[in-house]
């Protein structure tokens, strides 16, 4: 089983990333350079949080275009485990992996802190140690983190139980229905703007984090 | 050729920049300002000997794929011949 964390030009979120999965779930890892186009061996990759060229354009839209992007999209069409953080949700996004759009938080001010969210869903390969309902304590960080999509978009995503995480007790960004996380429609693609990377040791004020990273072991585990 | 891209968010999306905006030139004493909508724009230079039909086509493809997200905008191009 091994992990794989893509860099892009203003990724920083990458080493956050790679040392949740080395040191804290304790499996292999390895970086992926945004100019590689192989994905030969990885089982998961993760698109971690940061400012992907400078968030230039519109947030996550210029990474679309890098060669590792094309290399992404084909490892998901064939079921690889792909886990957009943050500007990673972005990212997924506008590379059409995920539907809807990550706009300006309707407050207009970058938010970093802790706050709660719900497990929507236990039915996917990032939530499988949860159970649905269940609160967690993660943090986010982010600048345009308000979810939006069409009606139909939405409906279709709570039709299909795809909607993953929800904000719990307060909405920090102005997000449609509350949405902190979605699912692809194979359910192999997940999108999240709060951050487990962040909260998978003590140290950092909660573990809840490290569930979704041992939910996708467990998933790999399976298959 | 020469071409201008203006990129807004669709009439059915909230704009919060636009309406801060709105805010603040009201508290400046202009409370006619009954509504900012946001937008940004791009001009783009064809190199020249690029037939007109190409060009056009190289801006609709610009303006379509890279510079609009159509989850949440739209687009529209003024052409300015030099």
């Amino acid at each position: 089983m091994k992990f794989g964390v893509v860099i892009f030009p203003g990724s920083n979120c990458d080493h956050d990333c790679y040392y949740a999965v080395q040191t804290v779930i304790g499996k292999p890892v390895e970086f992926i350079w945004h100019q590689d186009t192989s994905l030969k061996g990885f089982d998961a990759v993760i698109l971690p949080g940061g400012f992907s060229y400078g968030d230039y354009l519109r947030t996550g839209a210029l990474a679309k275009f890098s060669p590792v992007m094309q290399s992404v999209k084909e490892f998901a069409d064939k079921g690889g485990l792909v886990i957009g953080i943050c500007n990673g949700f972005q990212i997924l996004t506008e590379s059409g992996l995920l539907p809807g759009a990550l706009m300006r938080n309707v407050t207009r001010q970058y938010i970093c802190k802790f706050l709660n969210i719900s497990t929507e869903t236990a039915d996917s390969p990032f939530t499988n140690q949860m159970k649905k309902g269940q609160a967690l304590r993660i943090p986010i960080g982010h600048g345009d983190g308000n979810y939006f999509a069409d009606p139909e978009t939405l409906k279709k995503l709570n039709n299909e139980d795809r909607v993953a995480f929800r904000y719990h007790g307060e909405n920090p960004n102005g997000s449609l229905e509350n949405i902190a996380g979605i699912l692809n429609e194979g359910r192999n693609v997940l999108g999240m703007m709060p951050h487990p990377d962040r909260s998978s040791e003590a140290i950092l004020g909660s573990t809840d984090g490290k569930l979704i990273f041992e939910s996708m072991v467990n998933a790999l585990t399976l298959t | 050729m020469k071409a201008t891209v203006i990129v807004t968010l669709k009439p059915t999306v909230l704009d919060p920049q636009g309406m801060t905006i709105q805010r603040s030139v009201e508290s400046m004493g202009l409370p006619e300002v009954a509504d900012v909508r946001q937008g940004k724009y791009f001009d783009v230079n064809i190199a020249d000997g690029v037939s007109s039909d190409r060009s056009k086509e190289i801006v609709q493809k610009l303006a379509k794929e890279v510079l609009t997200n159509p989850v949440i905008e739209e687009y529209r191009i003024v052409w300015e011949s030099r």
